[in-house]
């Protein structure tokens, strides 16, 4: 197994807006790109279970022409509020940077759907 | 070059500008760059627009900027016309309006009745293009506005002459973080942008930064819920057919950014509450036996410092926040991190104290370090202290706490009713 930040050039969060995080994941290549989307590793459920949000709220965005996966999510403490950890939202990517991903040989290679 | 634009404030650094109606200085910061963009505006005889002044745009943030500015002129003896622009909105009139039923919800959003309205702190509007343009048309050279939309600062004077309201809107949207879509930026710097009817090409004025078409297209999802589909006062831009192209090794061509105009105008409402004030006190814990007890130990900790609070200040857990910020397990995520498992040989400790007043978070906080300074655990037999201050004294008043009390939009019959102009010559 290797983890998510060797197929990606950029890992981030950041708030977009006071009320919701946005995470942003752009591959190092369209293989990278690919091989992760059709691994099932990054999913609605899996973002949803990480950061204890409804699947229903999860907006998946896939950019083919920057290979960027693009994720955001309400928060469920808004920015600045008293139980409020990270302001800016921008430490929030840290649990997706050592996802699991298999290695390229034990995955399928063609273009998810 | 038409104009110089300048995006002074967020909402990134949380509800605190706004609701204290304390500028995000420092002032002699602030005043230099204002310096610099002037002294260039009136050389060159093109106007200078400034949104969100004062970091949160309200009525305080924009007198604030607006006497530097007045101090500047004075100081240099400059001549020009300067239009300052409020957008702070009384809270009776966001209740009118309300009653009327011209807000609506975004998501998610907090509760938003009349008392909410009432009881919050500061409210302001965001202002999309049509005041700045109405400041420009008449004949401002230096406009400085409240909470703008960041596109509509750099949208505004293209769109009054001519310029395509997709291909302004998406430069705006380029041009809001300076140097943020040049591939590496070492320090804050600047953006331009040159837009014509099929598109715009951006190029970072410093020649030792370039943009790339992937740095380009990467910074317009920067922020953004939806990297396609930004809404703005009166539409939506949609960048989901934008082409971006290198123009040569530092500039990008961009085009196909469409414009969706919206059925209804509205704003976005901002406001902020007072919700208490925050005492804290910094704690490293360096005891391997605290450490692997450290869950149970905090809980005695807070039942014995609960009945004290009671009993010594007459407060209900209700009336207070007690918060216990762990960093080295989840102080960072909070309730989020998968990871609760401790591996290291030191824990940080915040106790966040949030109570009615500075002076009973104050009163708070003592009773909770000084029991938890001396809190036992079985291991140790005779008096111990398990909390390392690092400072003397160990308690920080931090002052009022807000929170951000509205996500709502406000539909408007004319873009500019509620934001009022005044006109100078300075």
């Amino acid at each position: 197994m290797r983890e998510l930040w060797e197929f990606t050039k950029l890992i981030r969060s950041k708030n977009a807006g006071p009320f919701e995080l946005t995470f942003d994941i752009m591959f190092k290549d369209q293989e990278s790109f690919h091989h992760v989307l059709h691994s099932g590793v990054l999913t609605k459920e899996r973002i949803s279970e990480l950061y204890q949000v409804g699947v229903e709220e999860v907006r998946f965005f896939q950019m083919d022409k920057l290979f960027t996966l693009k994720i955001t999510i309400p928060r469920k403490v808004f920015s600045g509020d008293v139980r409020d950890t990270d302001v800016y939202g921008g430490q929030f990517h840290g649990p997706l940077v050592q996802v699991p991903v298999p290695d390229f040989s034990t995955a399928h290679q063609e273009p998810p759907k | 070059m038409d104009f110089i634009g300048c995006d002074g404030g967020s909402t990134d650094a949380g509800p605190y500008y706004l609701g204290s109606g304390k500028p995000r200085g420092p002032r002699e910061g602030v005043k230099r760059n204002l310096r610099l963009m002037l002294r260039e505006a009136l050389k060159a005889d093109i106007p200078v627009i400034i949104g969100t002044a004062g970091h949160a745009g309200g009525r305080p943030h924009l007198k604030w900027t607006v006497e530097i500015v007045r101090e500047l002129a004075r100081e240099n003896n400059w001549h020009f016309k300067l239009a300052a622009i409020n957008s702070e909105i009384e809270k009776e009139t966001l209740a009118q309006a309300l009653g009327r039923k011209e807000i609506a919800p975004l998501s998610p959003a907090p509760p938003f009745e009349r008392d909410n309205i009432l009881n919050a702190e500061r409210f302001v509007a965001m202002m999309g293009i049509e005041p700045i343009q109405r400041a420009l048309e008449a004949g401002a050279q230096v406009v400085i506005g409240g909470r703008c939309s960041d596109v509509a600062i750099y949208a505004a004077l293209p769109v009054a002459r001519g310029i395509p309201r997709g291909i302004a809107f998406h430069a705006g949207k380029i041009l809001e973080c300076g140097a943020a879509s040049a591939v590496q930026r070492p320090y804050p710097d600047c953006m331009a942008a040159e837009m014509d009817q099929e598109g715009f090409t951006v190029a970072p004025p410093n020649p030792d930064l370039h943009c790339t078409p992937q740095s380009v297209s990467a910074h317009t999802l920067y922020e953004t819920g939806d990297p396609y589909h930004l809404v703005e006062s009166g539409g939506t831009l949609d960048t989901s057919d934008a082409q971006f192209e290198a123009s040569d090794n530092r500039a990008v061509r961009v085009t196909g950014s469409r414009f969706v105009p919206a059925a209804k105008y509205t704003v976005r409402i901002e406001g902020a509450a007072l919700v208490g004030y925050r005492s804290i006190v910094i704690a490293g814990i360096r005891d391997p036996l605290v450490l692997r007890q450290l869950d149970r130990f905090l809980s005695t900790l807070r039942q014995v410092v609960e009945r004290k609070i009671a009993e010594n200040l007459d407060l209900t857990t209700a009336q207070y926040t007690l918060n216990f910020r762990l960093y080295g397990r989840n102080g960072t995520l909070g309730d989020v991190e998968p990871e609760m498992t401790m591996d290291g040989h030191e824990v940080g400790l915040v106790i966040d104290v949030v109570a009615p007043s500075q002076a009973l978070a104050a009163d708070i906080m003592p009773i909770v370090s000084h029991t938890g300074l001396h809190n036992p655990i079985p291991e140790h037999q005779g008096l111990i202290s398990n909390f390392a201050y690092p400072f003397s004294p160990g308690g920080i008043d931090a002052g009022p706490v807000y929170q951000f009390c509205a996500n709502h939009v406000w539909e408007l019959d004319d873009p500019c009713k509620p934001f009022c102009m005044s006109l100078e010559d300075v």
